[in-house]
């Protein structure tokens, strides 16, 4: 069915996805014993970036400007296709997770080619760190998406994750477990979180996804920060619909408790940032192929 | 018929009257262009003439060659393959003029002459039906990029590029010969149709067949570790025959593959496992030995290698649906592999017409001393972009949509009960988005180290758009890509009757299981749609809050550094150091660094060498030890004739007496 789902759904994320950094940031406040910023703080920052002016590096063409707007637009668009658990995405079609890895890929193309249009050393940098950690992440992702797919018997994401049940986990818990760990690692790859990248850091040779957008300003670093939270909220529906195995068949109660789920997983992220310090760069790499391989492992369970 | 046989005397004449004008220049060069462009239209009358009706037509000459007769017929699966040869070679032609200019004297000149016999002996090994014909046309077709590649002779580099090209080639056809004088000493006659009904009674030589078949085609094609030819001969021949080369020659081996699977029969299921293998080292290691390039053709003849991997894995997994009687699951398989060779036709042929278009304004390919060509060339900058996204396989674009079939094949395999239908689905799906990435990161570097940031050079930094018709040959292409990955459903579909060929299935059963895989696209299309819509509701908005804010250009962020010049810009190699250095096993890089030492540092230095492993490791070693067993014989050889006489004849008295024992 070509609208299994309303338009509610994207439209919530839509909303909310910015609460999510709000909620990392106080967590790791809390943490470490400060009071932090109030929970609306990212639609503060969003809502200011968006009113500001712009100022343009001297080199940049029209690509510079294109960049965040298609990072925003294939985000959004996935949202389309990205299931919230048991609430079922507005489509859904055999091959939808092949779509959503595109989609990704697409926003990342154009956020890395908008940072090497600077001509800046530090913005190749960062886009250089972007694509090698991208390139490992993807398969990964696929990987954990097709053992996902053998356990449900479905290729598209809505009937996978509505055929995640309490059941199902009883019956798959290692291959599910597994998952979860896979998916967990490409959350805090994707967004850049700590021990991969550290969004709050001050050096810019250390960092990743925050030194390919070092210079963009006004409205486009706007459309930057709001399509970060809407990243969050896609890759982490992935984790937490196959983490929240509730499926009562009624949307406010397998939403109510997404939402829970949401709010539980940036409160891990927030506490994975405070207790763990980067890994070198050299390491990530491996990070995320060890990721991978659980996932394959737990795919090898489900053969026989 | 009519309009394949005028295309190959179109073809031939213009290439013949190019070098009989020779001293007139600007004469040659329009017999050329027109025997090319016209020849090429008529040949794509043809070919689109029989996939649209689905009869297949021939013709057999009235005169019989020795050993072989003149058959040649056009069914679904040849029409298919000519379309890439003849629709590129239009394009190319368009382009070729305004390329190679008016100077460049005989060389240029009769390089029309090679390209468009070129054209010509690739149509002629698509539409033979007979082996020998199909073995003439073949050394043709291997002939002409010889002297398409020695363009520039006066160079050692090129003449060595051409020898490698040249010993590859016969390399190939030695495997071909042994190959038909099989078939055709089983089947008695050298005709295909022959040759189909022999091997149903010699099911033991099936195997053999398909061996010799895959080394063969795949030398042509360019499968690891033969593919060595490619990254030396796309280089140093002109940009269009390297488009029309990596487009549609490598195609023919494609098509050679998989016209003996044809007559096959029933392939066994260890042949889909050879196939997903080959394609799976094919296409990782393309990719990442061209991550390694800083040459932008070397780079993307790198790329030819990881493509025809991508191409062989589609048809592998067709193999295997095939074997293990899973038709939906070998008809996927294999649209994704066919739809896969015309979409590589098209943006590699795109990016090769860039890249030359690139040569001619910036006088350079050395990534090195490219940079800022996107302000400087917007036009050839914006359709190198639409090459670049589609051959990394990014929605909307065609790249996508042929990604997505292969995928889909491969999830289909993963919810097969059977663990070895399953595991390989696994693999062709982890594989490819390993390529993908991969891919993702060497484009990002090709065009954003070429057409981004500031110039490196004083030749980048006067370049100037190139001529219109080379714009407008480019433009074709990048209106393709966006044609066909808006268009997936309808290209998709379009495929039944040459996937029906390969599957042995009804037009309309093939029909029917296509139509599965294209509802989703159809979805998926739409979802493009909201994305292209939300995309430009966000630049609108963006532009309406700048036009009344404050919009001006600055420095970019130094780090506090307030004079930094196109030197400090990241380069091609910083930019794929990381991933060279974690697959360094696989890419064997040879790098030699001096590194800066002490308080005031003399000199440092990093040379970094990209030549070919399986070149350095492989190749070189064995022909060298070939080379001393050979010289060996040298012994015989000296020079006289009378000697020479004294051999013929001893070993015609050795031959008669072991024919009277």
């Amino acid at each position: 069915m070509p609208a299994s789902g309303s338009l509610a759904l994207p439209v919530c994320a839509l909303i909310l996805a910015p609460m999510l950094l709000g909620i990392v940031n106080r967590t790791k406040a809390v943490i470490a014993g400060r009071r932090g910023p109030p929970l609306l703080q990212p639609y503060w920052d969003i809502a200011k970036s968006l009113r500001r002016g712009a100022v343009y590096g001297e080199v940049t063409t029209w690509l510079f400007r294109l960049g965040p707007v298609v990072g925003l637009a294939t985000l959004a668009a996935a949202l389309l296709v990205t299931p919230f658990g048991g609430v079922r995405a507005p489509v859904s079609f055999s091959g939808d997770p092949i779509v959503l890895v595109g989609l990704l890929a697409l926003g990342r193309f154009a956020t890395v080619l908008a940072a090497l249009d600077t001509g800046s050393s530090f913005e190749g940098m960062g886009a250089s760190r972007e694509v090698h950690f991208a390139a490992l992440a993807e398969p990964a992702l696929l990987l954990a998406l097709a053992t996902l797919a053998r356990v449900t018997g479905s290729f598209a994401l809505t009937p996978v994750y509505q055929a995640i049940t309490i059941g199902a986990w009883a019956d798959a818990l290692p291959t599910f477990a597994l998952v979860a760990m896979t998916l967990l690692v490409i959350t805090l790859v994707e967004n850049t979180r700590i021990p991969v990248d550290d969004p709050a850091t001050h050096l810019e040779l250390t960092m990743i996804h925050e030194v390919m957008v070092l210079d963009h300003s006004g409205p486009d670093l706007g459309l930057i920060q709001y399509a970060a939270a809407l990243k969050v909220w896609i890759v982490g529906a992935l984790l937490v619909g196959l983490v929240t195995p509730i499926r009562s068949g009624s949307v406010w109660l397998d939403g109510a408790a997404m939402l829970v789920g949401m709010v539980l997983l940036a409160g891990v992220i927030g506490m994975i940032e405070s207790a763990m310090a980067r890994y070198r760069l050299a390491q990530v790499p491996q990070f995320i192929v060890a990721a991978a391989t659980l996932s394959a492992v737990a795919f090898i369970i489900r053969l026989i | 018929m009519f309009e394949f046989t005028a295309a190959l005397l179109l073809l031939a004449l213009g290439g013949t009257l190019a070098i009989l004008l020779h001293p007139r220049a600007g004469l040659c060069q329009l017999a050329g262009q027109i025997g090319a462009v016209l020849g090429s239209a008529s040949g794509l009358a043809a070919a689109l003439r029989v996939l649209i009706t689905g009869d297949a037509v021939s013709l057999t000459g009235a005169w019989h060659m020795p050993g072989g007769s003149l058959h040649i017929e056009i069914d679904v699966l040849s029409a298919f393959f000519l379309l890439p040869v003849f629709g590129l070679s239009i394009v190319t032609g368009l382009y070729g003029r305004s390329y190679l200019g008016n100077g460049g004297g005989f060389a240029s000149t009769a390089s029309w002459f090679h390209l468009n016999m070129l054209t010509a002996a690739m149509a002629l090994v698509i539409a033979a039906h007979d082996g020998l014909l199909f073995l003439l046309a073949w050394e043709i077709m291997a002939l002409s990029p010889f002297f398409l590649v020695i363009f520039d002779d006066r160079k050692t580099a090129v003449r060595h590029a051409a020898w490698t090209y040249l010993a590859a080639a016969h390399l190939g056809t030695a495997f071909l010969l042994v190959l038909f004088v099989l078939l055709g000493s089983i089947a008695g006659t050298s005709d295909f149709a022959a040759y189909g009904a022999a091997l149903k009674n010699h099911q033991a030589l099936r195997s053999s067949v398909f061996l010799l078949a895959l080394i063969g085609f795949g030398v042509k094609a360019g499968i690891v570790p033969a593919h060595v030819w490619l990254p030396e001969a796309h280089p140093v021949a002109p940009s269009h025959a390297s488009a029309l080369m990596s487009g549609a020659m490598i195609k023919v081996g494609i098509y050679g593959l998989v016209r003996i699977l044809t007559l096959l029969g029933t392939p066994e299921p260890w042949w889909g496992w050879l196939l997903i293998a080959v394609g799976a080292s094919s296409g990782v290691l393309g990719v990442l030995f061209a991550l390694a390039q800083h040459d932008l053709k070397r780079l993307l003849a790198y790329h030819s290698v990881e493509n025809i991997g991508i191409i062989l894995l589609g048809i592998g997994i067709g193999v295997l649906g095939l074997a293990r009687g899973m038709p939906l699951l070998a008809v996927i398989g294999f649209a994704s592999g066919f739809l896969h060779v015309l979409n590589h036709s098209i943006f590699k042929g795109l990016l090769f017409l860039g890249s030359g278009a690139v040569h001619r304004a910036a006088h350079s390919l050395e990534l090195e001393e490219l940079g800022g060509l996107l302000k400087r060339m917007p036009w050839t900058g914006t359709f190198f972009l639409i090459g670049a996204a589609a051959i990394v396989g990014l929605p909307p674009l065609n790249g996508f949509v042929s990604e997505f079939l292969l995928l889909y094949a491969g999830f289909l395999a993963v919810l097969q009960p059977a663990a070895a239908v399953a595991v390989a689905g696994l693999i062709v799906i982890v594989i490819l988005g390993l390529i993908g990435g991969l891919a993702a990161a060497c484009f990002a570097k090709a065009f954003g180290i070429v057409f981004l940031g500031s110039p490196r050079s004083e030749e980048a930094s006067e370049a100037r758009e190139v001529a219109r018709p080379m714009r407008a040959s480019m433009a074709v292409l990048a209106l393709l890509c966006i044609a066909i990955g808006l268009g997936a459903p309808l290209a998709v579909a379009s495929l039944a009757g040459v996937v029906a060929g390969m599957t042995g299935a009804t037009v309309g059963t093939v029909s029917a299981e296509l139509a599965i895989v294209t509802w989703p696209l159809a979805v998926a299309v739409t979802v493009f749609a909201f994305l292209i819509a939300i995309a430009a509701l966000a630049w609108a908005l963006r532009a309406r809050r700048l036009a009344v804010a404050s919009v001006r250009r600055g420095p970019v962020w130094g780090c506090g550094y307030l004079f930094p010049s196109p030197k400090m810009q990241y380069t091609a190699s910083s930019f794929a150091q990381p991933l060279t250095t974690q697959f360094h096993l696989l890419i064997r890089n040879r790098e030699t660094l001096v590194p800066p030492q002490g308080y005031f540092p003399a000199d440092s230095s990093y040379v970094s060498d990209s030549g070919d492993p399986a070149l350095r490791l492989l190749f070189v070693p064995t022909f060298r030890w070939f080379d001393r067993v050979v010289t060996r014989l040298n012994v015989i050889q000296h020079g006289h004739i009378h000697v020479y006489i004294l051999y013929v004849a001893a070993t015609l008295i050795a031959l008669l007496i072991w024919e009277s024992l």
